[in-house]
């Protein structure tokens, strides 16, 4: 046994103590520290923190020295009135009231914006005004499911560029979309560059280059019931599309395939962040495994909102039979049944959540976790950002 | 339908309706609380199918069954085994090779349509396609009646349908399909299943949780869906924190001036034999419930302030198992959403 266990074994129980014994601790500050550490990139499923997480972490390594910026995707309302970034341009933003030793900027995805600045860069003006008027390209830069995916992606790309071409930053925060499916974001470049090398895509273009490729066996079955499927209008939307798109697939292809390559890199980490619900952790599990699938770099994981353990002192059912005894005393036993009821409810929460911590670390023995307790009122501001990072630093 | 089911189902706040979407934020508990009214409905005698249209396969893990194919499967019973929840996990690319065989006899062309990548197309990259295909299914279950022998009639169905921050652009199929396509069979199909979405027949209920984003996420939600004419339900709050104590006991806790020896006699009286430590915790514990009820309150009365009928679901401290799924519905049930 090391001491380490043995320590924490002794130690009395306090609120993130459920957490020993169960997995390695999770080293932020470490994560943080480290110089070659240029990217961090916080996913999970919807609703469970990613957002905070990502600030508080981007906020506490500005604090401890770095030059940060923090991607985020869709932050409450009074968070990012608090950050500074409401206004959505598309644009990193100095955040107020960061401490002096390193610097934060933060900004919040805007897909449309990102998408055309990609059609502006790669097209002629005349070439990407057509892109840009075209209906299709309106549906898909607005609506498609997995734009958000790749635009988030596609500015992580931007501003690595950005980073090493100025210096302005040394470390990019990166917070994810809340995916149908969990890993959506790292398959967006991928489904777009399969789509775009697609024999559909090479059917609707066909006519374009030329007659020849029209004759081809099933081509006209094919467009036939297209028309009458979705009628012979947005078919035409569509090769139009294509047809001024053509030129900008290569570039398309050679980005995503970037990117992809830039989330492998060393200096790039994971964090997995779930909270203490069936539903998180096993999407939790699933992306530790597709991460580590796709050989990206997992730092770890981070379960946020933990129920605080309130110690070994009295259980469940025992809080719950001396409430049950205190019934019809009156007005001074209400108060100690009350507490007693709440205590009961906070150990089973407790019992639960520690169940489930326990099954994820059982299957996925190696990954580093923090576990953040449930925090009496919401994070809206700089002052909370920082408790939150504290928390996250302080796993013993 | 004109041919109504032989025993009227008893009544709920949402007589009419046949269509119940139900959606949520992230992490507000939607799919349990889409389980849980299905399951109520189905007490009231009805049959009652639940869809699910994210591939989550959250359905399956929620009755504790094997994972639901493209194929409507019974899951549960009513409480009074009065009526049944059946269970249907919606997939776009297999509704759409149903649709093709239903309405175009396509034979040789649908093979080739696969053959060529665009069944993945339209169900992965055509905008607003995937949503004409998913609720156009749904419409497909809602619009079934008695002629039909082979299909089974539903007096209800149950949509586990998309986060709130999109349910208004899932429901809007002919708004997101309008600039794209303006005719065709497509824009035919949108158009029928706007028709069932925005009639008396459906409502749009909200999950929440009561804590700001999820409660901003939920007045955004009703105005957009107001915006967009489809008709709103309820908002269910889910997850509510226990009420063991009162607005005075919170308070001097809030205060910290419980006092302390009053409280150790007490616990004494229950039996138990509480040191400081144990004393300082249930204290601690109670002051972190009472700011967050605090919380809860101010959330609570910005959710009555919506103008939409409210309904409210305790926290289950040992997790959604079955039992918990019928303790939900029986709620429901009670406060008359079912």
């Amino acid at each position: 046994m090391t001491p380490a266990s043995r320590s924490r074994r002794g130690a009395r129980v306090g609120p993130l103590a459920a957490h020993a014994g169960m997995a390695t601790a999770l080293d932020t500050d470490a994560l943080i520290d480290d110089p070659d550490r240029r990217i961090i990139v916080c996913c999970g499923a919807g609703g469970v923190g990613k957002t905070t997480t990502s600030a508080a972490i981007a906020l506490r390594a500005a604090e401890r020295g770095r030059n940060v910026v923090v991607l985020t995707i869709d932050p409450a309302r009074r968070l990012a009135q608090s950050m500074g970034i409401e206004a959505l341009d598309n644009t990193p933003r100095p955040v107020p009231g960061v401490a002096e030793s390193g610097s934060l900027d933060a900004m919040m995805l805007d897909m449309k914006r990102t998408f055309d600045e990609v059609v502006e860069s790669q097209a002629s003006p005349a070439k990407a005004q057509q892109i840009l008027n075209n209906p299709f390209y309106i549906a898909v830069s607005s609506s498609f499911a997995g734009t958000q995916e790749y635009m988030a992606m596609e500015k992580l790309g931007q501003l690595d560029k950005d980073a090493r071409k100025t210096g302005r930053w040394d470390l990019i925060v990166v917070d994810t979309p809340p995916s149908r499916s969990a890993l959506d974001f790292l398959d967006a470049p991928e489904r777009l560059s399969s789509f775009l090398d697609g024999r559909f895509m090479r059917l609707l273009t066909a006519p374009a280059r030329g007659p020849a490729r029209m004759m081809t066996a099933g081509f006209g079955l094919v467009t036939n019931a297209v028309t009458k499927i979705i009628g012979a209008q947005v078919l035409r939307d569509m090769q139009a599309f294509v047809a001024a798109f053509d030129t900008l697939f290569g570039g398309f292809r050679a980005r995503a395939q970037r990117t992809f390559e830039l989330l492998q890199a060393s200096g790039t980490a994971f964090l997995v962040v779930a909270a203490p619900e069936q539903d998180a952790m096993r999407e939790a599990a699933y992306f530790v495994e597709r991460l580590r699938a796709e050989r990206m770099p997992l730092a770890g994981l981070v379960v946020n909102r933990a129920s605080p353990d309130p110690g070994e002192g009295l259980s469940a059912n025992a809080a719950m039979a001396a409430a049950e005894k205190l019934r019809g005393n009156g007005e001074d036993a209400a108060l100690a049944a009350g507490l007693l009821k709440l205590h009961a409810a906070r150990k089973l929460m407790v019992q639960r959540e520690v169940r489930l911590r326990r099954r994820f670390a059982t299957s996925h023995p190696d990954v580093p976790t923090a576990v953040l307790p449930a925090l009496p009122t919401d994070v809206h501001d700089i002052q909370g950002l920082r408790r939150i990072g504290e928390l996250l630093a302080h796993q013993d | 339908m004109a041919d109504a089911s032989p025993a009227p189902p008893r009544e709920g706040d949402f007589p009419d309706v046949q269509l119940h979407v139900v959606t949520g934020k992230g992490g507000t508990g939607k799919s349990t609380v889409a389980a849980g009214l299905a399951l109520a409905l189905a007490s009231g005698g009805r049959t009652v199918l639940l869809c699910e249209v994210e591939g989550r396969q959250g359905i399956a893990q929620l009755f504790d069954v094997p994972p639901l194919p493209y194929e409507e499967r019974l899951v549960a019973h009513g409480t009074q085994d009065t009526g049944d929840v059946y269970a249907l996990a919606i997939d776009a690319e297999d509704a759409l090779l149903e649709y093709l065989a239903m309405y175009y006899r396509l034979g040789r062309a649908g093979k080739a349509l696969d053959r060529f990548g665009v069944i993945e197309f339209a169900t992965t990259i055509a905008p607003g396609v995937r949503d004409v295909l998913l609720t156009g299914k749904v419409y497909e279950a809602a619009k079934r009646n008695r002629r039909n022998k082979k299909a089974r009639v539903y007096d209800a169905l149950v949509l586990d349908a998309p986060p709130t921050g999109r349910i208004a652009q899932f429901l809007n199929v002919n708004n997101e399909l309008a600039g794209l396509a303006k005719m065709g069979p497509i824009k035919a199909q949108a158009d029928t299943v706007t028709t069932l979405l925005r009639s008396r027949r459906t409502a749009v209920h909200l999950v929440t949780v009561l804590e700001e984003m999820p409660v901003q996420e939920t007045a955004d939600g009703v105005h957009e869906l107001h915006a967009a004419q489809l008709p709103v339900g309820g908002v269910v709050v889910n997850m509510v924190r226990p009420q063991d104590l009162d607005a005075d006991e919170r308070q001097r806790l809030l205060d910290d001036i419980v006092d302390r020896g009053a409280l150790t006699k007490q616990l004494a009286v229950a039996g138990v034999d509480a040191d400081d430590a144990l004393v300082e915790t249930l204290v601690s514990e109670g002051r972190d419930h009472a700011q967050r009820r605090n919380l809860e309150d101010a959330q609570r009365e910005i959710v009555h302030g919506l103008g939409v009928p409210t309904y409210e679901l305790p926290l289950l401290p040992e997790g959604v198992d079955l039992g918990g799924l019928y303790e939900l519905a029986e709620a429901l049930c009670r406060q008359g959403l079912a």
